[in-house]
């Protein structure tokens, strides 16, 4: 009979849990078509879990080494959390609006958000594959979620299969990993991979781990779904896409790579400065010749994550500040544009094609200017907080040697300034095109909140800075 | 290989040779993923190759590393494969209802 493990240290995901199966017996009970009650709990049960997650039980390991909790963890998990809620709030406005509120909608979100947080917490291969499967299995649904839609379906379709394959790769390399290291435990993999002589076998399983990693945080050359999934799924769902998931993946992607697969960082890394350098550049590049706001965003995300990889390409507690930072202020700015995205509607019509943004400036100056700012700061003009994002990361880089990283960076970022910059231009200096609806107070609240925290978060970033060092401390003291 | 079967002249069935089957299903899972042009039915069932595979790869290194922990890793992939057929499955269906086809050559509403 062997001892009850710590349940402790994974209170926050088992509350959560139990939360979802709770508010789903719920939302059957209530048998209701609006989700607001449910969508309401359900971010009470995020707070609740975020809280729990901030006064946790220190650094702990639990469940045989299959579960971690560390600075490193808390900081990547509260951040998924505020992503996942703030576009909740996004997610219910816009089911209310398109009568297709259910209550098994924001719930799909809670079991998506449960299994980002699990795979940021695994400490095992096996705890890694189930938590990124929950994630991934949610986020299928929630694509394909407006069933009756036929691009919403395809939207469905593609991830579904793209989506499995990238498992599939994943876990191919698990295999390989877990034979030539001969177990799944990161801790056991670290000192195995040290020891042992770099055989060829384990090098080609993490191959096969990092590209089903980069297929999840659509990294080029595995981005291929990124763009028609974004344009296709519901717009408030394709916000929660490019926010939680994406913090949630490459929290995951820097734990695996400078925990166990450390001792291979010479290997790893020259894929990984590919991997980015093409992201970034690619990013910028496709974006351009862009005419749907969603396929444009998706692009955006593909250069910002391809910014963020050069964090992970110095491997080191600069390059993981960075990377933190960086994915703290994508959050905020994303959800910002989303929300401006979603306030393009004619006569309850949602719009998204670049052009119908003509003269906001004259029909909306508050959006426009609020659409202004966020531009600014995702094309890294000062002073707004996207720049000191990507400052930190192209100074770990400079630091660590890796000048050329950060000359790319910067030349990709002025490509990328240019079709942020068209947005603005065509808002300020076109034709008014017909005035959109007036946005709802949910979304009202998101933009102006987030273009207003770009301006401070620039003035002020230390505790911000502060709490993303501790946690890049704590996750290289292990 | 021991000596008996080395006498006799049998082919012993090792490590490299699950690994080398397991590489071949994988590789016409992906195959079959990128190169059919014909429908969804055949990309779920490539799917389903490739975590096979996975699987065969999983087994045959947990008997040579006399590990348990591989099989446990299976038991779990059977699992999550399931999960994954299902949902798959369900969205094939509701992609059928709104297009009236499950032809990959008509997954083109948008470019990409």
């Amino acid at each position: 009979m062997t001892a009850l493990p710590a349940f402790g240290p994974a209170l926050p995901e088992i509350f959560m849990a139990i939360s979802a199966l709770v508010l789903l017996l719920v939302g059957v009970f209530r048998n209701d078509e609006d989700s607001t009650l449910i969508t309401c709990l359900t971010v009470a049960v995020m707070v609740a879990a975020g809280v729990m997650v901030y006064r946790g039980t220190g650094n702990a390991v639990t469940f045989n080494h299959l579960f971690v909790v560390n600075g490193f963890t808390v900081f990547a998990k509260i951040l998924t959390l505020m992503g996942a809620a703030i576009t909740l709030f996004l997610i219910n406005d816009w089911a209310r609006g398109a009568k297709v509120g259910r209550f098994e909608l924001p719930l799909i979100v809670l079991f998506a958000t449960i299994g980002m947080m699990l795979m940021i917490s695994a400490n095992d291969l096996i705890a890694l594959y189930v938590g990124l499967e929950l994630q991934s299995l949610s986020l299928y649904v929630l694509a394909a979620y407006q069933r009756d839609n036929i691009r919403a379906t395809e939207a469905g379709v593609k991830y579904f299969v793209l989506g499995a394959l990238a498992s599939g790769l994943l876990l191919y390399g698990s295999s390989l990993v877990y034979g030539y290291g001969g177990t799944t435990s990161f801790e056991g993999l670290a000192t195995a991979i040290k020891s042992g002589p770099n055989t060829i076998g384990a090098m080609i399983g993490v191959i096969f781990v990092i590209a089903g990693l980069a297929f999840k945080v659509s990294a080029v050359p595995f981005h291929m779904w990124t763009p028609d999934v974004y344009e296709g799924a519901p717009t408030p769902i394709t916000a929660f896409f490019s926010v939680a998931p994406k913090i949630a993946g490459l929290c995951l992607f820097l734990r695996v790579l400078v925990g166990p697969f450390a001792p291979m960082i010479e290997q790893w890394q020259q894929v990984i400065i590919l991997i980015s350098i093409l992201s970034m550049i690619w990013g910028s590049i496709a974006a351009i010749a862009q005419t749907n706001v969603k396929r444009l965003m998706a692009y955006s995300s593909i250069g910002h994550v391809g910014y963020a990889l050069i964090g992970l390409v110095v491997g080191n507690e600069e390059g993981a500040r960075g990377l933190l930072f960086y994915m703290l202020i994508y959050m905020f700015m994303n959800a910002g544009t989303f929300a401006v995205i979603l306030s393009m509607r004619r006569k309850g019509r949602y719009v998204e094609e670049i052009s119908d943004l003509a003269g906001l400036s004259k029909t909306n100056p508050g959006m426009a200017l609020a659409l202004a700012a966020l531009m600014f700061s995702m094309a890294g003009i000062p002073p707004l907080a996207g720049f000191l994002g990507k400052f930190y990361i192209f100074m770990a880089a400079v630091n660590a040697g890796f000048v050329y990283l950060a000359v790319a960076g910067l030349l990709a970022s002025v490509v990328g300034a240019y079709y942020y910059l068209r947005l603005i231009k065509l808002m300020y200096f076109d034709e008014p095109a017909e005035a959109f609806d007036p946005p709802g107070l949910t979304a009202g609240i998101i933009m102006a909140g987030s273009s207003v925290l770009m301006l401070v978060l620039f003035v002020i970033p230390a505790p911000l800075v502060n709490g993303a060092e501790a946690a890049a401390r704590a996750l290289f003291l292990g | 290989m021991n000596d008996a079967d080395a006498a006799s002249g049998f082919l012993t069935i090792g490590l490299s040779h699950y690994l080398t089957v397991s590489a071949i299903l994988f590789t016409l899972g992906i195959f079959g993923i990128f190169l059919n042009r014909k429908n969804l039915i055949v990309i779920m069932m490539s799917i389903e190759l490739m975590l096979l595979a996975v699987n065969i790869n999983f087994v045959a290194f947990s008997s040579f590393l006399h590990d348990l922990v591989g099989q446990v890793f299976t038991m779990l992939v059977l699992t999550v494969a399931a999960a994954e057929a299902a949902i798959g499955l369900a969205i094939v269906v509701v992609f059928y209802r709104t297009r009236r086809s499950i032809e990959v050559e008509d997954i083109n509403q948008m470019k990409g």
